[in-house]
């Protein structure tokens, strides 16, 4: 395994109305959905959710939905907005999660696939704000950061697809002390101490403060470092999602990269039992916590053998891991991804332990304490100024002109990695290479047809059948262009997809 | 797929002397470097929400996930 395996984010944006903070978020964010979907030319439940996979006693409520909606009488308006749900026809799920709108990428095999469709969500909600901003009206705004400093949190999650055989402990042994100090390079920063920031003062991360358990099922109180929630959306007895809900969400194309890079390739080396060496962190929970608060980088965790190490120095202890078990495996033979990703995690760590402030083109943090420090030594300003705090909201507004990171961006400040041009095409193409690619192009050739959607299945309502047809997709690397292509191609209409596939599932056996 | 050839890793130490010092040359000046970030600033001031405390006051969310 290098550092390509199925992986995904999903985002729940911060949602307000200028100048109305009592304003239903729920109903916002179904606003939200709506407004994209129908751009588009979708209904946002018109390929509904199939909740047979996710909740076995709900299955009639995914069928009923569905039923429902294939009568196109039906108004919105009758319809729950708080259920606003959207598959896209770039195999994405746009939706409403609790009080917030959420943009689920499909699934990619590398980092960089993961950047496109990540950006591509955010594309998303900037039309949705364009959509929104009707004249006379206060619009709505959407941030992708992940709390409003005031005690509340909303996820940035990422998904992992690993092998079943690897024994969870493994996993969480040799994960909480590389997650305690991942944030170092992929943290975005956030002015304010505490999770309602009671105390004045600037740390790497978003999330931490919000965490206070080592292991648990939750994912809205009692977060914990790792969590536990087993639904693969695939064949359970060969695969595992993990699921990842101690990150942030990154703006920086080299952050993200880092974040789900190192991450693939620990899980890689965990996989293949090739962890060496006993990085077990001493209270994981309070070490997350100690290293978010310092900046300095100077901040030292206890390791069970007895060593004290920073942040930094424990991210060396995997980086070095990681390089000798990629020699071992691959004998200095890496793909470019796998190659990429090492190269950046070197210059990063170098950069972080000479000065932090030199990784200010790539770090999302740094990028974001750099600007801050030059408010406060310009300006005279206490870590308490509000004015520091509404840069740090500012920061993640997914408006290009008033996003203070966009504008960063856009002048050259940080360093991208990949394409706008890729971005745009993301935004309404799925990757090629994994069964969001099936997904997204049956959306995209047959929107009437397909009555719902999940992440391992499409239901079709043809005319030909009486009764739902269901295509389960429990491989996630099939149903890929490689492998459906040319079947889609010829398929004139969904009837015909369905009756092709039904053949070859009979030649195969 | 092309393929890249992967230096071995080196073990970090937290010695500072293992750690090249940063080029000179490549070190803007002061003022430059002021300059430049005072370029950051003033851009940032021009889309700047103007009630800062009204703005973080307003911004108000529910938890989520």
């Amino acid at each position: 395994m290098t550092v390509r395996r199925i992986m995904g984010i999903e985002t729940e944006y911060g949602i307000s109305v200028p100048g109305d903070p009592m304003a239903n978020p729920m109903v916002l964010s179904g606003k939200v959905v709506t407004a994209y979907a129908s751009q588009v030319g979708m209904r946002a439940a018109r390929a509904g959710w199939d909740y047979e996979d996710e909740a076995p006693l709900r299955d009639a409520r995914g069928f009923d939905l569905a039923r429902g909606l294939a009568d196109p009488s039906q108004l919105t308006d009758k319809e729950d907005p708080t259920l606003a749900n959207v598959v896209l026809t770039n195999g994405a799920r746009l939706y409403v999660d609790h009080a917030h709108p959420e943009y689920s990428s499909p699934e990619v095999t590398s980092p960089r696939d993961a950047i496109a469709w990540d950006r591509a969500g955010e594309a998303i909600m900037r039309e949705a704000v364009r959509l929104l901003a009707r004249p006379g009206t206060a619009g709505v705004n959407l941030y992708k950061n992940n709390t409003d400093g005031k005690g509340s949190s909303y996820g940035t999650h990422e998904n992992y697809l690993m092998s079943r055989a690897t024994p969870f402990a493994e996993i969480v042994r040799h994960l909480i002390p590389f997650f305690v100090a991942r944030q170092v390079m992929c943290g975005s920063g956030r002015v304010g101490i505490g999770a309602e920031s009671t105390r004045p003062g600037f740390q790497l991360a978003q999330r931490s403060d919000f965490f206070e358990v080592e292991v648990g099922l939750e994912t809205t109180l009692k977060r914990p470092l790792i969590n536990t929630r087993d639904e693969p959306h695939a064949i359970a007895d060969r695969y595992r999602r993990l699921h990842v809900i101690l990150g942030d969400a990154n703006h920086s194309d080299v952050t993200n990269l880092l974040k789900l890079g190192t991450t693939s390739l620990v899980l890689g080396m965990i996989e293949d039992g090739a962890v060496g060496r006993n990085l077990t962190v001493d209270k994981p929970v309070e070490a997350l916590h100690r290293i978010s608060h310092d900046p300095t980088l100077r901040t030292t965790v206890q390791v069970s053998s007895g060593r004290t190490l920073t942040g930094i120095q424990l991210l060396w202890e995997y980086y070095e891991l990681v390089g000798t078990w990629l020699q071992q495996k691959y004998a200095g033979e890496l793909d470019e991804d796998t190659a990429e990703v090492m190269t950046r995690w070197e210059q990063v760590l170098t950069k972080l332990e000479r000065d932090p402030m030199e990784a200010d083109r790539e770090v999302d943090w740094v990028t974001k304490l750099k600007t801050l420090e030059g408010f406060r030594a310009r300006d005279g300003l206490d870590w308490s100024d509000p004015r520091l705090r509404a840069i740090d909201i500012q920061w993640s507004d997914v408006r290009e002109d008033k996003g203070l990171f966009n504008r960063l961006l856009a002048a050259g400040r940080v360093e991208r990695l990949v394409d706008e041009a890729l971005v745009k095409d993301a935004v309404n193409t799925p990757p090629r290479d994994t069964r969001a690619y099936f997904r997204g192009t049956c959306l995209a050739r047959f929107p009437r047809e397909v009555a719902a959607a999940s992440w391992d299945s499409v239901i079709f309502d043809v005319e030909s059948q009486p009764s739902l047809q269901r295509v389960p997709m429990l491989e996630p690397e099939r149903g890929t262009e490689a492998h459906v292509g040319e079947l889609l191609d010829r398929a004139a209409s969904a009837d015909e997809l369905l009756r092709m596939l039904a053949d070859g599932a009979a030649t195969r056996g | 797929m092309a393929t890249q050839e992967q230096k071995n890793p080196q073990r970090r130490d937290a010695d500072p002397d293992d750690v090249p010092a940063p080029a000179p040359a490549a070190t803007p000046a002061k003022q430059e470097l002021d300059d430049d970030i005072d370029s950051v600033l003033d851009e940032i001031d021009g889309v700047l929400e103007s009630n800062s405390e009204e703005f973080v006051r307003g911004f108000v969310q529910k938890g989520g996930e």
